[in-house]
């Protein structure tokens, strides 16, 4: 199965920002999607350099950014990526 | 998800810091709270002008100014960034009263006093357990709903707790429900406020508070302009920061050192000389035949046996803390180096004053340092510790923490009294009534570790995580 690549960024500003909190979602996440993703912490993806800062905490999805992510956010990005492949 | 208030609070931190690296921060203070609400834009609280006012406020806050000193209105922030580069570096005052906590009247809600509330659910029973429990008649059911007559009634919450509905309900204001020692109140006025006399610096209200209208004066400002400046500043981490950022304390350190301190210390270290000295002093203290030594490495709780348990200081022990024996190991390795302590804990900015520590960063404030000069903690090389502290220091911020280090450092007691070791965790106005019975000589003990915070340090109220 096709798995969505979820990249978290875990720099300074990001981790201050709540993505700390974001680094438990792969426990919280519904189960059908939970198989669907590969969860990776990562280094500072140096988005919070170029844009404005109000948009952290960052997380990619397969390359796409979602600003200010909550799980709720990327649960929509992820259902919508499914269904669009399938 | 993030609180909003804390989002807020640190994300101001952190566009403050960045201003100050890029030079500009002169020019952006007074164009902050617009850029950051701009007419847009949504508001958090009533509408945009009110978020803006809270936003210059904080900024007061950062520049070292409480919301009290203010007083002219227009005044602008960059007046205020121009007077902070005049200040001096400040002086150890043994006798300092000053506490580091105030209320922003603009972001305070000013909640209405708690009071016992019947809601629309009470659906009037027959059985009325909520008039029949009342103490003192206070309840009556008028158009079959029940009523209370606040001239009687005295809180107690016994109706709150027999309605079968769940109909009534106590309000409450979050700060005062936090506070132990009943410092922060309203004035006649009816703004909140803090009393100096009664504070002891806990920062439960600052944690509690859901407007996040409770402002720590920060130092952070002349700890950036000092490294700026070129003098020798060396860190000293709380062992508290051991889960607080992403990667290990030997990156973190690193990460602090990229700030341009000059050297970086564990707290723990003088964590340890702590623990020597308490347990010679206790084992001292018991073959004198007193009653009981109690711990006096937080500051908020010594405060509190100051101010409201004058009689029972002298059962606490003399022992400087950790904050106090690493400057001193500081000093001696860098005797030309001004000392920063970085904690979770608002207390320690009033003990810092007092022992002659120079400044003191909050966690918040050294998340902000390393996100506003993009220091990625996680990217960092581990840091040599010369020495790593020993686990049971390293465990000082955690409740209990001290008691285990003394035990394990006395080896057992074998000297002729028993060791009867308890706890405070957390001091709120039942723990205090606790405290009072042990000072009493009510409840057994010879050894009583007390923790403002509940948990310890590693929960103070200036904690990123917890």
């Amino acid at each position: 199965m096709k798995k969505l690549q979820l990249e978290i960024c875990c720099g300074t500003t990001c981790f201050m920002l709540g993505a700390d909190k974001l680094l438990n979602i792969e426990n919280e996440m519904p189960s059908e999607l939970r198989s669907r993703a590969d969860i990776r912490a990562m280094p500072c993806l140096g988005l919070c350099n170029d844009t404005k800062l109000a948009g952290a905490p960052y997380v990619k999805l397969n390359g796409e950014i979602i600003e200010k992510a909550t799980p709720e956010k990327i649960y929509e990005k992820m259902r919508a990526l499914i269904a669009a492949w399938e | 998800m993030l609180d909003g208030s804390v989002y807020l609070r640190r994300e101001l931190m952190i566009r403050f810091v960045r201003a100050f690296y890029d030079g500009t921060l002169e020019t952006e203070l007074d164009r902050m709270p617009v850029a950051m609400r701009p007419r847009q834009g949504g508001s958090s609280r009533c509408c945009i002008y009110r978020d803006r006012a809270v936003i210059k406020y904080r900024l007061m806050n950062l520049l070292g100014f409480s919301c009290e000193e203010e007083s002219d209105e227009a005044r602008t922030l960059a007046s205020y960034y121009r007077e902070a580069c005049q200040r001096e570096p400040r002086k150890a005052d043994p006798d300092s009263t000053q506490i580091p906590l105030s209320v922003c009247e603009a972001a305070c809600s000013e909640c209405p006093s708690s009071r016992i509330v019947v809601t629309g659910n009470c659906r009037g029973c027959f059985s009325r357990p909520c008039m029949y429990n009342c103490p003192k008649g206070a309840i009556s059911i008028v158009n079959q709903t029940s009523t209370i007559d606040y001239a009687k009634c005295i809180k107690c919450g016994k109706c709150v707790s027999v309605c079968p509905f769940h109909a009534i309900v106590k309000t409450t204001v979050p700060c005062e429900e936090a506070c132990p020692t009943g410092a922060i109140h309203k004035d006649e006025e009816g703004h909140t406020t803090i009393d100096p006399a009664k504070c002891i610096s806990c920062g439960n209200c600052f944690a509690r508070c859901p407007f996040s209208a409770i402002l720590e004066k920060s130092q952070m400002l002349d700890v950036l302009r000092a490294i700026q400046g070129g003098q020798k500043l060396v860190a000293m981490v709380a062992p508290a920061a051991y889960a607080q950022f992403a990667g290990t304390i030997e990156q973190l350190f690193t990460a602090v050192s990229k700030l341009g301190f000059a050297d970086v210390m564990e707290v723990a270290l003088g964590a340890e000389k702590t623990t020597e000295h308490e347990t010679r002093e206790f084992k001292e203290r018991m073959n004198e035949g007193e009653r009981l030594m109690t711990t006096s490495c937080c500051p908020a709780y010594v405060e509190l046996v100051r101010k409201f348990l004058p009689e029972f200081m002298k059962y606490v022990s003399t022992t400087p803390s950790p904050m106090v024996f690493a400057a001193e190991l500081v000093r001696a390795e860098h005797p030309d180096a001004r000392v920063v302590f970085i904690g979770p804990c608002v207390a320690k900015r009033m003990e810092a004053i007092r022992k002659g520590v120079d400044y003191v960063l909050s966690f918040e404030e050294l998340g902000a340092m390393l996100a506003g000069k993009n220091i990625d903690v996680i990217g960092c090389e581990p840091w040599k510790l010369p020495r790593p502290a020993i686990a049971t220091a390293r465990n000082f911020s955690k409740s209990c923490g001290v008691t285990e280090a003394v035990i394990q450092e006395a080896g057992g007691f074998q000297e002729g009294f028993k060791l009867d070791a308890k706890s405070i965790n957390g001091i709120d106005k039942k723990t205090l009534a606790m405290l009072r019975l042990y000072a009493a000589g009510k409840l057994p003990a010879n050894f009583l570790e007390v923790m403002c915070c509940p948990g310890g340090c590693v929960n103070g109220p200036c904690s990123l995580r917890k």
